[in-house]
């Protein structure tokens, strides 16, 4: 069973309208009921996935109201009790300021030097 | 049994936004010249390469009509991949998230030769048995 990487960094692509991120939704699926060995690297925006803080309130158009928003760390944490391992550019996360301590626990921090070396223990890698 | 090599692709644009399906379909075409078996999935958008109903349409700017301009589809392109690759022999197994297409209201209407399927499909049918996998997601 080949390694694989999954890369997300086009970050909140439709994620209201889906209610959540189709890359994660497809990874997860893979992983659940697929049983692939996959690990998931956020990257760019997509480490604010990581962030308990981020939240979608109530929207509303006309009197359509969207009845289930994303919620994207914890479609991350489910990923993790998935067996998936999660990783993040930590470089990527301090230069948009944000708070290792509003992460949800479990994310290891991969370096952007360390990066090469990292991707290259994976047999394939799906950069989204 | 084909000795060929098998390359997976998993293409997430829509038709008719971006460089990117042109792109997708070019190195498909390139790798059945080459001999190779070919899956894709199209996933999101990329679930409108392959609806039947699409239509060419004429130019009003240069004043030409439907005959004259012969605008491109590309349920017309894969259908023309699919008929290459059985030509040589070859597999071109194109697969449509189903999800994707229920929520476009995509479900109908699909060429001949494409079929649906899942994530799950993706990956024990088209990544497993694959010597390699190309994701060309959307940018």
């Amino acid at each position: 069973m080949a390694k694989i990487l999954t890369i997300v960094e086009c970050a909140y692509r439709a994620t209201i309208e889906e209610q959540d991120d189709t890359v994660l939704w497809f990874t997860h699926m893979m992983a659940a009921q697929g049983g692939a060995d996959l690990a998931l690297l956020l990257r760019g925006n997509a480490v604010n996935y990581l962030s308990r803080k981020q939240h979608v309130d109530v929207l509303h158009f006309g009197e359509a109201v969207l009845g289930n928003p994303p919620r994207l760390a914890d479609d991350v944490e489910a990923l993790m009790k998935r067996n998936v391992p999660v990783y993040y550019v930590e470089e990527d996360a301090g230069e948009r300021g944000l708070e290792k301590s509003d992460f949800i626990a479990g994310a290891k921090a991969v370096s952007r030097a360390g990066l090469a070396r990292f991707v290259a223990g994976f047999e394939r890698v799906f950069h989204w | 049994m084909s000795t060929a090599k098998t390359l997976t692709f998993l293409l997430m644009d829509a038709p008719y936004e971006s460089a990117n399906s042109t792109t997708a379909l070019r190195i498909i075409d390139a790798a059945i010249r080459k001999g190779y078996h070919v899956n894709v999935t199209a996933y999101e958008g990329a679930v409108a390469y392959t609806y039947g109903l699409q239509k060419p349409h004429q130019n009003p700017i240069k004043g030409t009509t439907v005959e004259q301009e012969k605008h491109p589809n590309t349920k017309d392109w894969v259908a023309a991949l699919i008929k290459a690759a059985q030509g040589r022999g070859l597999k071109l197994d194109w697969l449509r998230c189903g999800m994707c297409e229920d929520e476009r209201g995509l479900y109908e209407n699909q060429i001949a030769g494409t079929r649906p399927g899942s994530p799950v499909d993706f990956y024990k049918q088209q990544v497993e048995p694959a010597d390699n996998v190309l994701v060309i997601p959307c940018r």
